[in-house]
Formats: structure tokens, C-alpha cells, sequence
């Protein structure tokens, strides 16, 4: 199996923040704390783009790099977890991390910010996995439940996918190849009625650039 | 005598000097996910512990949540 990963088409995402829901509902994430968030680019420009953004889990995780009391740990699916038990709070990775996943809550052992939590992929912690313990620190662990992440799996859209890299990319892939751009994108001519757009099954041009 | 003792610390100091390893590195505690949580809440379709199955399984999860064109065309 490949690393797992998380992949958000832009040209999907409606902004329904229903990934963002998904997970805090799912893991009980503490009031101002969100693992996920949905950022808008250009918004309220035609054309504006959304995507739907957590712990992208980096193959050479900067917040790993300069945790000083080694807490991250990856599992063998490459997924970046983190022990609660030994984190103190520094929020050095926050700092570290391009995609702004780790998160503090306000109420903790230390005081003002508590111990860092962010998205682990519905893969829970190094507690017993299903286990009451790593519910309260980290979540439910649905990949032991041989399910995939809860905020791709509540997708509407399926703007978001999860799971195994090579199968996310291959779904990706087909999408961008079938789909067309600009009017041309599956469904567009459903929803707005455009003469020029193509409906589902047209394929582009032969030599046109998707 | 000196210079041999000398020499001698150099390597043992140099010898402190490395790289940390940068392998992928599971933490022992933490079990891996296809040995399931042995409650009634996983999935049914893979056994619990086969690596194999929990994989096979995922990948087929994976194709058939999200992958639309397949599902609909």
C-alpha cells in the first residue's frame, strides 16, 4: 500500500464546510479547535476557489522536524500521529507547519494553550485503538474500523478524497481527463443551462488541453 | 604519546557527530491499524489482523466511495 493522502479538487469544493462539521462531530473536537477548514481563494469573485484543508501528513514533516521533544511518530501508511502524552505545548510545529494543521486548544494542563491536536487521518493515537483513552485525546480510529477518513467519506461533492495515494490519484486523474475545463466541466450545463457547455458523457476535442 | 592521545579523542569526539535516522518510524505503542479495534463498530468486510484484507478492502472502499465515474458511466 501506498502512503495515504489527502487530495481536494478545487473545482468541486462548493464550500459547504460539511468536511469541516464531519470531523468535529466525528472526533468530539473541542470548541476553537477545527482540524479541518475550508479556504477560500478570491472569494466572492467569479471564479473564486475553495479547498478543503487539514494535516496534508508530509512524507518529511517539518512540524516532526522541529518538535524539541520528539512527540510525532508515522505510521507504517505514512500517516503523521502525534503522542499527547509527551507533547508540552511549545507550538513550535504550528509555527513550522505551511498548512496551519496543528491546533491549540484554550483550556489545558498548560494554562492558556493546552497540547497540540490536529487532523490524524482517523487513525487515532498510540493509545489502544477503539479505546476509550484515545477517544478523549485523539478521536475515533476509523481506519482500525476499516473505514476511510469521515470528512472525505461526508464529501457531498467528493471534492475531497482520502485513502491510499495511488487510488486518490488515479481518481483524480480520470476526473481531469473526462471532465473538460471552463463551461465544459461535468455538470455545468445541468446547473446553469449554457448552450456551449457539454453535458455529462461529451468528451473534449481531440487534441484539446484539459 | 601526546599526539596518539590526541588523535584518539578526536575520533571518540567525531563519533558523537552523526545523523539521526530518517526512516519511516512507527511508534511502539501504537498497534498497527489493520489489527482493527475488536469492536462491533468496524467493517465487516475484512478480517481483523490480515493486513492483506484491511488493505484490499480499503482500496476497494476508496474506489467506490469516490470515484463517481465509475459508479455512474
Amino acid at each position: 500500500m501506498a502512503r495515504m493522502k489527502f487530495v481536494c479538487d478545487a473545482e468541486r469544493c462548493i464550500e459547504c464546510n460539511g468536511c469541516v462539521t464531519a470531523c468535529k462531530n466525528e472526533h468530539e473536537v473541542p470548541w476553537g479547535v477545527n482540524r479541518r477548514r475550508v479556504v477560500t481563494l478570491n472569494d466572492g469573485v467569479p471564479g473564486e476557489k475553495s479547498i478543503s484543508v487539514a494535516c496534508m501528513h508530509c512524507s518529511d514533516a517539518p512540524c516532526m522536524a522541529v518538535c524539541p521533544v520528539n512527540c510525532f511518530y508515522r505510521t507504517d501508511e505514512g500517516v503523521v500521529l502525534h503522542d499527547k502524552d509527551v507533547c508540552i505545548g511549545c507550538g513550535y510545529c504550528s509555527y513550522a507547519c505551511p498548512f496551519g494543521a496543528p491546533q491549540f486548544p484554550s483550556q489545558g494542563t498548560f494554562g492558556v494553550r493546552g497540547k497540540m491536536d490536529k487532523c490524524t487521518f482517523c487513525a487515532g493515537g498510540p493509545e489502544a485503538s477503539g479505546s476509550q483513552a484515545e477517544f478523549e485525546k485523539y478521536g475515533r480510529n476509523r481506519l482500525a474500523e476499516g473505514k476511510l477518513p469521515a470528512c472525505a467519506e461526508m464529501c457531498s461533492t467528493k471534492a475531497l478524497l482520502a485513502g491510499d495515494g495511488d487510488v486518490v490519484s488515479d481518481i483524480l486523474r480520470n476526473r481531469v481527463l473526462r471532465r473538460g475545463k471552463g463551461a465544459e466541466v461535468w455538470g455545468w450545463g445541468t446547473a446553469y443551462g449554457s448552450k456551449q457547455a457539454g453535458q455529462p458523457g461529451v468528451t473534449a476535442p481531440e487534441g484539446a488541453k484539459s | 604519546m601526546k599526539s596518539i592521545m590526541f588523535a584518539a579523542a578526536l575520533v571518540a569526539g567525531l563519533a558523537a557527530c552523526g545523523e539521526k535516522p530518517q526512516t519511516n518510524e512507527t511508534s511502539k505503542n501504537d498497534s498497527p491499524a489493520f489489527n482493527g479495534t475488536g469492536k462491533a463498530y468496524a467493517n465487516q468486510d475484512w478480517k481483523q489482523g490480515d493486513k492483506a484484507s484491511w488493505e484490499s478492502h480499503l482500496k476497494a472502499r476508496g474506489q467506490y466511495g469516490q470515484n463517481d465515474y465509475t459508479r455512474m458511466n
